[in-house]
């Protein structure tokens, strides 16, 4: 898995990723999935290391944001390219919950996304396997003009620039 | 009409070269089929059953006549030099070779054109009145607001991968909807408030397919400024919460009807109190800067033409005078007329129009509609300032290009969907159905004697051909491995939108056009007079003397 951050390839992740049936490591910095997270007995207060949490479609994002003060990194997955669900969830985080931390999209992850992500708020992107990452380091730039307001730009674009009047 | 900025420019030229990258990533594997799939349709092309298709935006309908002359160019070096103009008021080119694609798109960037979001599951080119600017019965002018949500649903990055597709529809007619609003995800109508303010009613969940819904009312004012932020919200819950599991259940209006309008708006509203006094809300600024596009063309000062284009309508030449009579539209500025150019023969499929007649309509807007015209939802198309005293020979050559069929409105104006001659998801044909009604009822005194009549045909339950708000619907099925025609009664798409009930049992192909004039004769028999239209006949006798003519006593 090739992760990109801040538009850059970046090698030595710190981060394990945990899956739902494995045991959580006493140590070391973890990204559990927030539905186990939610109902495990674990005190993840007790364990060294730093705490990071990955949110499924199906989470309810106002269950999750409670939790934010003792997380350092959230993923979102993308099980499905297409299951969209994911860039309201990185918003509302951003905007509305003012989460801070490292936001990376993982999962079914591809160049083609990446402009409407990082517009989104995601800062970190765990490219699908196998892809190309000049495309996907290309394709940050693939819009040079964004109209709306989102978590990137706070002004919609004809607050940004001065927008064109009618010729003659 | 609007006009590119650099910033416009910039956007449509980016995006045909960002698609000529994800060429050349499939083409090197680098993409797979299912993922490019998303990412064409994006970008209006399909994979239908013989070849890819590619449908081209026109926002609202709006062409210049440089667009159109574009759009025949495009016809004839990529294409069969032909165009299909569609029920969402875009284009369709039905043969364009994949790897020619990103060139087209940069011709079309060229003339300020493009096809993003033409299909896919993302907002959709938004759609408005045919008649927008030039309608007497208008309250205001849609079109600046129209242009205002492209720029806001172009890239929108949070909207890009919904449950389903999402169409939005606005009118500035609130008491004539020509823009069938109600059966759009969002229709959205300007209205008056009781202080005589001009803002948006907003209605939510409306739509075809296997489950025909009429939109309901989510707001029932909102000033303009507000609009965006509202859309957002509606889009937002529908994101979040629209079924991703089964595509049947996906549109807004499954959402809508299963929470309930009560609970869907509250989740609304609640979103909405989050960001609506953010960077959503549009500024007066902005509103007029847009609206100083649609200023109206430097029309003469002439005299009130109603009575002129009254006896036009009487004029001894039959022919002509049925023109004037179905295909001109009474216009809002003294002297001047809207005239549709009717694109149904009795000879090409609903729709269709040839590069040398776009070539030839482009003229005729140059000469005399200031180099504008609209695309219709009924697959026509409308000359918006055409001086009245000009009709007589406006009519000459339109009728020379076979572009001056007076049966707008009536039986011969169907609205069909491409069918199993083109499309993979059709159970039936529907454009040789299409075509041997308007042969049946070729005759124009019969048409002109049956009066407001309104086919409409889908190849299959997808509803492309709009069947449950027909008139007289008929929707093409697979029954037991064959061809077999569903005929339904009484829908309509306007503000009186019903959905049209099925008669009984399907009719194979050869027998559906005699079921057709089966139900128009016997129309004929039971309206009260002349001028009670077969909608209103239909809702006075109802469905018993039509199924009692077509299959007896029973």
């Amino acid at each position: 898995m090739v992760l990109i951050k801040n538009k850059q390839v970046v090698t030595g992740d710190p981060w394990q990723y945990v899956a739902d049936d494995q045991p959580v490591p006493e140590s070391g910095d973890i990204v559990v999935g927030f539905s186990r997270y939610d109902r495990d007995s674990v005190d993840y207060t007790k364990r060294s290391g730093r705490l990071g949490l990955r949110l499924d479609p199906e989470d309810d994002l106002l269950q999750v944001v409670t939790h934010l003060d003792c997380v350092s990194l959230v993923t979102i997955n993308f099980p499905k390219f297409g299951d969209g669900r994911g860039y309201t969830k990185a918003r509302l985080l951003r905007e509305r919950f003012k989460y801070q931390g490292e936001l990376r999209a993982v999962g079914e992850v591809l160049s083609d996304q990446l402009f409407y992500m990082l517009r989104c708020g995601f800062d970190a992107f765990e490219l699908a396997q196998g892809k190309s990452v000049a495309a996907a380091l290309a394709a940050f730039e693939d819009f040079s003009v964004k109209y709306q307001a989102a978590t990137d730009e706070p002004r919609p674009l004809y607050l940004r620039v001065q927008r064109g009047e009618p010729r003659a | 009409m609007y006009q590119y900025d650099e910033h416009d420019r910039k956007i449509v030229s980016e995006r045909a070269e960002q698609f000529a990258r994800q060429v050349e990533r499939r083409i090197e594997g680098d993409i797979t089929e299912l993922h490019f799939k998303k990412l064409r349709l994006q970008n209006g092309l399909y994979m239908q059953l013989h070849n890819y298709m590619l449908r081209v935006a026109i926002p609202y309908g709006l062409l210049s006549s440089k667009q159109l002359r574009k759009l025949a160019e495009i016809s004839r070096k990529y294409d069969r030099s032909y165009g299909h103009f569609t029920t969402r008021q875009n284009i369709q080119y039905n043969w364009p070779k994949l790897e020619e694609v990103p060139k087209i798109l940069r011709e079309l960037a060229s003339v300020e054109m493009h096809a993003i979001q033409t299909s896919g599951d993302c907002i959709r080119n938004i759609t408005s009145d045919h008649l927008a600017g030039v309608a007497r019965d208008e309250l205001e002018d849609p079109r600046p607001i129209a242009e205002i949500m492209r720029h806001w649903s172009t890239f929108h990055p949070e909207f890009a991968y919904l449950p389903r597709k999402f169409k939005i529809a606005i009118t500035g007619t609130p008491d004539h909807d020509r823009a069938a609003v109600r059966l759009h995800d969002i229709g959205v109508r300007l209205l008056k408030n009781d202080a005589g303010e001009v803002g948006c009613q907003v209605l939510v969940g409306g739509g075809l397919g296997r489950t025909p819904v009429i939109a309901k009312v989510i707001r029932e004012w909102l000033p303009k400024e507000d609009l965006l932020s509202y859309l957002e919200a509606i889009l937002r819950v529908y994101n979040m919460y629209g079924d991703r599991k089964d595509k049947f259940k996906a549109r807004i209006k499954i959402l809508v009807n299963s929470l309930g309008i009560e609970e869907f708006t509250r989740q609304v509203e609640d979103e909405w109190g989050h960001i609506k006094e953010g960077a959503m809300k549009l500024t007066q600024a902005e509103i007029d800067r847009v609206t100083k596009f649609f200023q109206p063309p430097p029309y003469k000062q002439l005299s009130d033409s109603d009575a002129q284009l009254a006896s036009l309508r009487m004029s001894k030449d039959r022919v002509f005078g049925r023109w004037a009579q179905h295909n001109v539209e009474l216009h809002k500025v003294p002297g001047y007329s809207a005239v549709y150019i009717s694109l149904k023969t009795v000879e090409t499929p609903p729709g269709d129009c040839s590069d040398t007649q776009m070539d030839a309509i482009a003229a005729l807007a140059d000469d005399y509609s200031f180099g504008e015209l609209v695309v219709t939802h009924t697959q026509n198309l409308v000359l918006p300032h055409v001086e009245t005293s000009r009709l007589p020979e406006l009519y000459e050559r339109l009728a020379k290009l076979d572009l001056a069929t007076p049966n707008i409105n009536l039986i011969g104006d169907i609205i069909c969907c491409p069918g199993l001659d083109f499309c993979d998801l059709a159970n039936a044909r529907s454009i040789p159905q299409a075509l041997e009604i308007s042969k049946r009822f070729e005759d124009l005194d019969y048409q002109h004697d049956i009066g407001e009549l309104n086919i409409k045909m889908s190849g299959c339950i997808n509803a492309c051909g709009h069947h449950h708000v027909g008139h007289i619907g008929i929707l093409g099925i697979n029954k037991r491995g064959e061809e077999a025609y569903q005929l339904a009664l009484g829908g309509a798409p306007g503000n009186d939108m019903s959905i049209g009930k099925i008669v009984g049992p399907a009719f194979p192909p050869e027998k559906i056009v005699d079921a057709v004039e089966t139900i128009v004769k016997r129309y004929l028999e039971v309206r009260s007079s002349e001028d009670e239209r077969f909608l209103d006949c239909y809702r006075r006798v109802g469905m018993e003397p039509f199924k009692e003519a077509l299959y007896g006593a029973h």
